[in-house]
């Protein structure tokens, strides 16, 4: 039997009754990354030590379970790039809260994946390393910015994957690939130790090849951390329990603005379909609107760039990554900064410099502000009316690499649906839903705040009734 | 609104990025273009719509003012590629 195309659970059920080890599950997913990784290009490093961590005894619900890592991710002891120049070569002494996490229950470490630079984009073309495809279709690209989570999970290259969610980045690459891709609540899982992008709209979450897997991994990651002053202090509730609860009797809205002439309209046909499957498992479905929709990307590049241009200061040359040269120290950072960063980190940089700046930060970081509470409301009125949202991913599927690169603003514009939710601070959940031509759709289900419970069981439902996700891709 | 090459060059300084002429002109355009786009914000009347910060709707998450050991100075300044001298990172004069 091929140990990799087992689901996490199953793979836990069969460690559980001995009828396989730890080591034997690592080295099978080992030797396919070894087999295969050349053609996708998912992992920017696997973990010299993952079969020594294997063969260690473990316990634990996650024991034995080899898991990537987004490359923003601080894994002690392994590279951490963020795929970016400007930390080659450092390695952090110390485990993000919620690698700490996954290694005390017992995970085994497989490598790091790759990400566009800093999680700054929708395609994972931004890496200065390296490129990402699409496993269904290699001239395609995976998504982004966890192009490399998606990408490995998708074709059997770990068993599971962590990835950040800030507007779309594991939803958005999950639905590409035909995977589960969960973005959590704002706070539900900390932060501490993941390189930030933009802090008030940065989430850790999982992509995984069931939704029942996701579950499983939420019960380890989430809770409070004292080192994250935004996580939250909210009861961390019994994901895989709350599986049972199904969507039966649950009010489910579709978001009208979400079907707009930006969709396309064979994607909207698959999200449709998903909707009325919704419907024969028993929810009641209510057509709901989000007014400002149209307002949300504009906004969230506003707060992200203003954001990051804070966040990406630290980047001196100093302390991690290669050292800036020049005649005196400022000219150190000019040096280490330029060569370091690549064109949409400096772009994000600059739109936030500027809109930030004095006589500027009324009119645009301001005014976003403002509108992201409107965003707010909109999901706040929507939810006092329904349990949950149903909605489309991505306006399209998987473009082929090299396609939107050049036009900057044409890349954000993908991000139609999945910011609004980001700008909210709400979970979210990408299931597999149905092809177009080939390519994976995703069929998105929106919860309130804390909502983890009510998303996770109309998304393992909606899947159960479903064979979508059974489908894997041939790799060429 | 546009983005002059000038203000390009403004903003380049403050962020620490050196700039070669052409991409001076590639950032004025581009940067010009996504704040051209981002102006649709103006659609909306937000008078009296408070900002929101962040989404958590917590406030002071604060802990003891204790003094604990650290204890790992040694492992983070390892992880600096510069000169180190007695614990401590090794940088250019800053004048």
């Amino acid at each position: 039997m091929d140990l990799t195309t087992l689901t996490l659970l199953e793979t836990r059920d069969l460690l559980a009754s001995g009828q396989t080890s730890a080591s034997d599950v690592t080295q099978a997913y080992l030797d396919r990354i070894a087999h295969l990784d050349d053609k996708i290009g998912a992992y920017l490093r696997v973990n010299p030590h993952a079969a020594a961590e294997a063969a260690a005894a473990k316990t634990g619900t996650l024991a034995g379970l080899p898991i990537a890592y987004k490359d923003c991710y601080c894994t002690a002891g392994i590279e951490t790039t963020a795929a970016s120049k400007i930390l080659s070569g450092y390695v952090p002494p110390h485990d993000a809260v919620s690698v700490a996490r996954l290694k005390a229950a017992g995970a085994v470490t497989l490598g790091k994946t790759n990400t566009d630079e800093f999680t700054m984009g929708g395609s994972t073309e931004n890496s200065a390393f390296q490129l990402t495809k699409n496993p269904w279709d290699v001239t395609r690209v995976p998504g982004g910015s966890s192009g490399g989570s998606a990408a490995a999970v998708a074709a059997d290259l770990c068993v599971a994957a962590m990835g950040t969610d800030t507007g779309g980045s594991i939803r958005q690459p999950a639905s590409f690939c035909n995977i589960v891709g969960l973005k959590l609540t704002y706070g539900r899982i900390p932060r501490s130790g993941v390189i930030a992008m933009a802090s008030s709209l940065d989430t850790v979450g999982v992509l995984t090849k069931r939704v029942a897997d996701a579950a499983a991994m939420l019960q380890i990651l989430a809770g409070h951390d004292v080192t994250d002053a935004t996580s939250g202090q909210t009861e961390v509730l019994d994901y895989t329990a709350a599986l049972a609860d199904g969507v039966a009797g649950k009010r489910i809205g579709i978001p009208k603005e979400y079907f707009s002439e930006a969709l396309d309209a064979k994607v909207a046909a698959v999200i449709r379909a998903g909707i009325e499957k919704l419907r024969e498992l028993g929810a009641e479905i209510v057509d709901v609107s989000l007014p400002h929709t149209a307002y949300a990307v504009p906004a969230y590049y506003l707060i992200v760039a203003s954001e990051v241009s804070a966040n990406m200061a630290r980047y001196d040359g100093l302390r991690f990554g290669p050292a800036g040269s020049g005649e005196n120290l400022i000219e150190t950072y000019f040096d280490a900064r330029t060569r370091g960063f690549g064109a949409e980190v400096k772009r994000r940089i600059m739109l936030g410099t500027f809109a930030l700046s004095a006589g500027y930060a009324d009119a645009y970081y301001k005014k976003a502000l403002r509108v992201r509470t409107l965003i707010k409301q909109d999901f706040e009125k929507a939810f006092a009316q329904v349990d949950l949202l149903a909605a489309p991913v991505a306006p399209s599927t998987a473009w082929k690499i090299g396609e939107k690169i050049n036009d900057p603003l044409q890349m954000y514009l993908e991000d139609i649906f999945t910011t609004p939710v980001s700008l909210a601070g709400m979970p979210a959940i990408s299931v597999p839903a149905g092809f177009v031509e080939g390519l994976p759709v995703g069929l998105q289900i929106v919860g309130p705040q804390w909502g983890e419970p009510q998303i996770l069981a109309a998304a393992h439902a909606y899947e159960q009734a479903t064979e979508w996700h059974l489908a894997k891709p041939v790799i060429q | 609104m546009q983005i002059s090459i000038e203000e390009v060059r403004k903003i380049a300084k403050l962020a620490r990025l050196h700039l070669t002429p052409a991409e001076e002109e590639m950032y004025a355009q581009q940067l010009s273009d996504i704040v051209g786009y981002v102006e649709k914000l103006n659609e909306l009347d937000t008078t009296n719509v408070p900002e929101t910060n962040q989404v958590t709707g917590l406030t002071n998450a604060l802990r003891a003012d204790e003094v604990r050991p650290f204890g790992h100075e040694a492992a983070l300044i390892a992880t600096s590629q510069n000169p180190l001298r007695d614990g401590q990172i090794q940088v250019k004069k800053s004048i």
